[in-house]
């Protein structure tokens, strides 16, 4: 993309890409350590650490959302400009929402370091989840960095291997439950960061849904995956 | 989950379509300026009441194809254009075409206000005799319909007698736009009609050009992006001479189809 006649204009657009990829950096790295809490890591100064990097990512989607309305107020963006503010306002709302998921994975998670019998549940099952749901969110951020529809599409695909891991969790945390009653407590809590991973997953995908609308024009928030495609595939 | 399918609203659809019912027809429009070649096979159509824009940077050649349009241009010596135009079933370039006649169907409103040196009563009712024999009291009828059709009634009810030099810059816009309308036009050309006005005065022409498409077709300059986005049906970016990119003003100005209307259109021009 050429400059602006306007330099500032174009400082100002870079002001809020980069801001949204260290909003982005940052959501990753809470969600590994949400990880590893839930493997049974150092979780009192993981958790700690959470806590504060949380307050981080929710300035930065206050100072980003102020930075779109002043340029929507200075500049009047049209076509690509606008789109780009667009899809920053959600994107921004997207990461906040994922640090809030990150934040209760990692406390539930905490919570339930002593219910033994559902360690299966926590070490294998919900890390492989919120893995994968960590990839959708570095392909979704990728695809935005690299104004890559197709990137981002696959993202979209992804969506259904995380929905199929959080529906896994259910079925094996309603089994332990019918097990013993008194892995009931335990499993509800897991079966609270189970649902988290899953929305990490949903926000991941409506990022990369943002991005094709930013580079396509298309709104495809409802489509199907063969229809984003064909979207995506158009000249 | 069943997934919904998206239903794209009808002006974005219509974006590469050309207006439906078009008022004016442009065809492998080529215009001259002695030799130098000012606009380059234009195909176009004009959409019966429907706001056409055409934006681009000075010297793209809208204000050349604006003046194409009710033959202005005729008035110059060694201006030429070449190709077909057609309204109302005939080809304005034609030579035997009644040029006082297009220009009363085919009015033409400028960038600076041009009141005649006269009443405001009669800067309306002066153009409206060239055309019509009217009584005193059919032109009374008239001057008044003109006047609420360009907004300008309640203001200049009390004054009419009163020289329209004497009224605020978009008053005599406003008044200009009236003369126009006087006559009855079917279309109504606008060669940037806010350039020269403040932001107010701006508002309420703009607010004029919408309810004005009611009745009449409309084609309008502007340097002023968002007023094309404003106020337009359909947006017209030239270039050199060239038409870049036509399409519906909702789809242009979001996702417009050329890499040169989204640099045009977002500031990154020159």
């Amino acid at each position: 993309m050429s400059e602006h006649t306007h330099k500032q204009f174009d400082a100002e657009m870079d002001s809020i890409r980069t801001g949204v990829l260290a909003m982005g950096g940052l959501t990753e790295t809470q969600l590994a350590r949400a990880i590893e809490v839930l493997k049974d890591g150092d979780d009192r100064g993981l958790l700690d650490r959470i806590g504060s990097v949380e307050q981080e990512i929710n300035a930065a989607q206050v100072d980003i959302d102020q930075q779109c309305s002043q340029i929507i107020a200075k500049r009047q963006p049209a076509a690509i400009d606008l789109r780009m503010i667009l899809t920053i306002t959600k994107i921004v709302n997207d990461l906040e929402r994922v640090g809030d998921e990150v934040k209760k994975i990692a406390y539930k998670a905490g919570q339930t370091r002593d219910a033994v019998r559902l360690l299966q549940v926590r070490h294998f099952t919900a890390t492989r989840a919120a893995e994968r749901a960590g990839t959708m969110l570095q392909l979704a951020l990728d695809a935005f960095a690299r104004l890559d529809p197709l990137a981002a599409t696959e993202v979209i695909e992804h969506d259904k291997e995380v929905d199929v891991a959080f529906a896994e969790m259910l079925r094996q945390l309603v089994s332990y439950m019918m097990e013993d009653p008194r892995n009931i407590t335990s499993a509800l809590e897991i079966v609270f960061v189970a649902k988290s991973i899953e929305r990490i997953g949903d926000h991941a995908k409506n990022i990369a849904e943002a991005v094709v609308q930013l580079v396509k024009g298309t709104d495809v928030r409802h489509a199907s995956v063969a229809e984003i495609r064909a979207e995506v595939a158009k000249e | 989950m069943a997934f919904q399918t998206v239903v794209p609203r009808p002006e974005a659809q219509a974006q590469s379509l050309p207006p439906a019912a078009p008022k004016m027809s442009i065809r492998k429009l080529d215009f001259y300026y002695g030799k130098f070649q000012g606009l380059k096979d234009i195909n176009l159509d004009i959409g019966e009441r429907q706001v056409t824009a055409f934006i681009g940077p000075s010297g793209c050649g809208k204000s050349t194809l604006l003046r194409t349009l009710n033959r202005m241009y005729s008035l110059y010596p060694g201006q030429r254009a070449v190709g077909e135009i057609m309204f109302n079933g005939h080809n304005i370039l034609h030579s035997r075409t009644d040029l006082n006649m297009l220009r009363a169907k085919v009015g033409m409103v400028f960038q600076k206000p041009t009141p005649f040196p006269m009443s405001i009563y009669d800067n309306i009712a002066f153009g409206v005799s060239l055309y019509e024999t009217l009584s005193s009291r059919q032109m009374d009828e008239r001057v008044e319909w003109a006047l609420t059709k360009a907004a300008m009634w309640d203001e200049a009810k009390d004054k009419l007698k009163q020289s329209g030099m004497a009224l605020s810059g978009g008053q005599q816009q406003r008044l200009c736009i009236a003369r126009a309308v006087a006559v009855q036009p079917e279309m109504l050309l606008l060669d940037e009609p806010t350039s020269a006005l403040d932001p107010i005065s701006t508002a309420k022409i703009e607010e004029l050009i919408t309810e004005l498409k009611q009745d009449y077709t409309v084609a309008i300059v502007t340097h002023n992006m968002q007023q094309a986005a404003r106020v337009s049906d359909y947006t017209a970016y030239m270039y050199l001479g060239e038409l870049i990119e036509f399409g519906a003003t909702d789809a242009i100005f979001v996702k417009p189809k050329r890499r040169e209307t989204e640099d045009y259109i977002t500031g990154r021009f020159g």
